[in-house]
């Protein structure tokens, strides 16, 4: 070995020895963002909210003309920045895409989720997800134009489908192709927009994602009529906010908030009566709902007024359905009181 | 200590060869700065991964290649190999690559054949097919490459459904689900009269050479075509002839929703095809304009003196002194093309970009999906880059 060669390894020993006596030094510093518990503070001191929302869905969440958002999503945004900040004004709404918004909520750019998204055991788990509540049950289906002469499912043997990727909506066509032996032809465009116009210009035979999704998209087209939705549910997607897992006390915010919203209506307390309510409603768990006694918002770091301000400002679950589903077509159906038979049931306030 | 060194004379040391432990010892300065910067560098490094994988641990996503052999469940519209929803992602991923070298080679070639003419046509004497190859250029590489394939792929979707499809002759269709062919039902015969082409044609090229050799040597020139036509064309036929000469057309014809059988181009890989030559081309064109405007005009003229006709001058003279210019930039061009095709994403054609997206979606494992990308355009763009290097040092200009 010459010498050259030698001082040159001796060079890079000595460098990689410096290496390891900094690198573990450096490596101590706490992960920003991620960890236990840090989203609250995080929320708090910033002094906004990140929330991730469709990049676009009629009823869900949409910017209108003004370029304000609104949607039945979009509430569960504004219900957590007037719990947190009594200030619907301090969010910063961030549209996602179905293929980005996962790595939008991992990488800390959002701190929570309601974005149509699907709970599944996969994301619960390697996807490092929570998902706290479910505020919306839904189940895929089919749209097809009435021009096409189709009246189930189980006729689109051939057919070309459109359909977002990423998403389960994906996974459960394969899935429900293979059980029915039926052969089809996706056409897979990640933009909400792109995917919809292709559809309509014929692309497509059949437009397949949640039953809530096609409402929303017939009731935008100019022509609803001309467009069915076909009768078979072919899946169970349970929809709601998601947050990063591991960080229990964001998680029961958000969970908490949607009970708060569900139980309101239960209890018949709307944004018109909740002041009235929470002076004079002797109900016991009403009392403690509104903060009247009990402290339950500040177990959840909130002040315990949170509840009063947050059916103020944005309404029941009921009247959420009201404002912005049921005008597109939504019926309750499974998203109806469970006294009324369907699966919305909100833990108690105790 | 012995009796050498109490020696005043010998204590003044020869000429030192060792490190001095001195910052004015210009070997032990190299040293330093050297292990300080490699040991900066290992560090960062270093930092860099332990702090990610601490980040994902504490997040509790999932890392590892382990993905790649799970099943896929994702639907894919075109491939070239065999694909179904419940091979491993480690099989889509492949078709993903494979479709993105599918518009890759293609684009390359016909922007190529397509950015030549058009940087001729700019050059030509007719006035008005110099202006309008001049207002292509300036048109198409003004405007965003996005929103050149979002226009084509809306004008294709704006084509009539299958049902009444344009039928301009038997058999080839024209509707808002892509062009369809007629083509031949496959079989072993044509795979092997498909070998014999190869082998025809590589057996061509060495006839060829061994005929330009003899050609030196003698100055007789040899006539190639006869046994070059008998070896392209002659061969394959009789393989396929010998093999019983199968064949059975395979024409689209309407059944349900869609066209069964025959060949198909989708609107999504067409759209993609059209905006990425009809891009690539108005720069490949300024490139050869600039290629063949280098060559002195003096060149023109010496040519013509020795009494060489104008296609000989071009072939013979101009082009070879041309192309000197025009491989450097071309490379990059074609760089370009390959990684333009990521923008297949918003046109829906299901590229690698499009594939490893779905899968990091759905597996939750981004770093390992976006290495995945930087490999496979990495190696693309390498064997490019490597390619167009040797070729471009085969026509250099050998110097004496």
């Amino acid at each position: 070995m010459t010498p050259m060669r030698l001082a040159t390894l001796r060079t890079l020993g000595a460098a990689f020895l410096a290496g390891a006596v900094a690198a573990p030094a450096m490596a101590q510093q706490p992960a920003p963002a991620g960890g236990a518990a840090a989203t609250m503070d995080a929320v708090k001191s910033r002094g906004t909210l990140s929330c991730g929302v469709n990049t676009g869905l009629a009823g869900f969440a949409q910017p209108d003309s003004q370029g304000r958002w609104t949607g039945f999503d979009v509430d569960y945004c504004r219900a957590l920045a007037v719990a947190l900040f009594n200030d619907q004004s301090k969010i910063r709404y961030v549209p996602t895409t179905a293929q980005g918004r996962f790595t939008a909520l991992q990488s800390g750019e959002i701190d929570v989720l309601p974005r149509n998204t699907t709970a599944t055991l996969s994301r619960d788990t390697s996807l490092g997800l929570d998902f706290p509540a479910v505020n919306f049950y839904d189940g895929q289906g089919f749209m097809v134009k009435a021009s096409l002469g189709v009246s189930s499912a189980k006729e689109l043997n051939g057919a070309t489908v459109c359909v977002q990727p990423g998403t389960t909506t994906e996974q459960n066509l394969t899935d429900w192709a293979r059980a029915n032996s039926i052969q089809f032809t996706p056409v897979v465009i990640e933009r909400l927009e792109e995917l919809v116009s292709a559809y309509v210009a014929g692309r497509c035979d059949a437009y397949t994602t949640d039953v809530s999704g096609l409402a929303a998209t017939r009731s935008a087209q100019p022509q609803p009529a001309e467009h069915v939705i076909l009768p078979e549910v072919i899946s169970k997607e349970p929809l709601g906010p998601a947050v990063r897992h591991g960080d229990q006390r964001w998680s029961d915010l958000v969970r908490w908030t949607h009970y708060l919203l569900v139980g309101a209506e239960e209890f018949g307390i709307t944004s018109a009566n909740v002041e009235q309510a929470a002076a004079n409603d002797a109900r016991p768990e009403v009392q403690r709902m509104l903060g009247k006694n009990g402290g339950l918002g500040a177990m959840l770091g909130v002040d315990d007024a949170w509840g009063v301000r947050v059916i103020k400002a944005i309404g029941n679950y009921g009247e959420m359905f009201d404002r912005h589903l049921k005008p597109i077509g939504i019926q309750r159906g499974p998203n109806a009181q469970w006294t009324q038979g369907g699966q919305q049931y909100a833990q108690p306030f105790r | 200590m012995s009796d050498t060194a109490a020696d005043p004379r010998l204590l003044r040391a020869p000429p030192k060869k060792g490190i001095r432990l001195s910052w004015a010892d210009e070997k032990l300065r190299g040293i330093v700065w050297q292990v300080l910067v490699v040991g900066v560098v290992v560090s960062i490094l270093w930092w860099l991964v332990s702090n990610t994988s601490h980040n994902l641990e504490v997040r509790r996503i999932a890392t590892g290649w382990g993905f790649l052999s799970r099943e896929a469940g994702l639907p894919i519209g075109e491939h070239v190999i065999d694909y179904n929803p419940t091979n491993t992602y480690a099989r889509a991923l492949l078709v993903g690559v494979l479709n993105t070298l599918k518009v890759a080679v293609i684009g390359i070639l016909l922007a190529t054949v397509f950015g030549t003419l058009i940087g001729i046509a700019r050059l030509s004497k007719n006035w008005l097919l110099s202006r309008i190859a001049a207002t292509y250029i300036e048109v198409i590489r003004d405007l965003p490459l996005l929103l050149q394939l979002l226009f084509w792929y809306a004008i294709l979707q704006g084509l009539p459904a299958p049902r009444q499809s344009l039928n301009p002759v038997t058999g080839v269709f024209l509707s808002n689900r892509g062009l369809k062919l007629p083509w031949i039902q496959w079989q072993d015969a044509h795979s092997f009269a498909l070998l014999g082409l190869v082998a025809g044609i590589v057996a061509t090229i060495f006839y060829a050479r061994a005929a330009r050799a003899k050609q030196m040597a003698d100055g007789q020139p040899r006539k190639v075509w006869p046994l070059a036509l008998g070896l392209i064309l002659g061969l394959p036929l009789l393989i396929w002839a010998g093999l019983g000469a199968p064949f059975a057309g395979d024409i689209p014809a309407l059944r349900g929703f869609n066209f069964q059988g025959g060949l198909t181009i989708t609107p999504e890989y067409f759209a993609l095809l059209l905006g990425l030559v009809m891009y690539t081309a108005a720069f490949i064109a300024e490139i050869v304009r600039a290629g063949i405007q280098s060559v002195a005009r003096g060149q023109w003229e010496a040519a013509e003196a020795l009494g060489l006709q104008r296609g000989r001058i071009m072939r013979l003279i101009v082009l070879p002194q041309a192309l000197r210019v025009i491989i450097p930039p071309m490379t990059s061009q074609y760089l370009n093309l390959t990684k333009n095709s990521s923008l297949a994403v918003a046109i829906g054609y299901q590229d690698i970009v499009s594939i490893s997206n779905t899968t990091l979606n759905q597996t939750g494992q981004a770093i390992e999906g976006i290495a995945i990308i930087m490999a496979v355009y990495l190696s693309i763009s390498l064997s490019i880059s490597l390619f167009m290097n040797w070729y471009n040092a085969r026509i250099a200009l050998v110097e004496r």
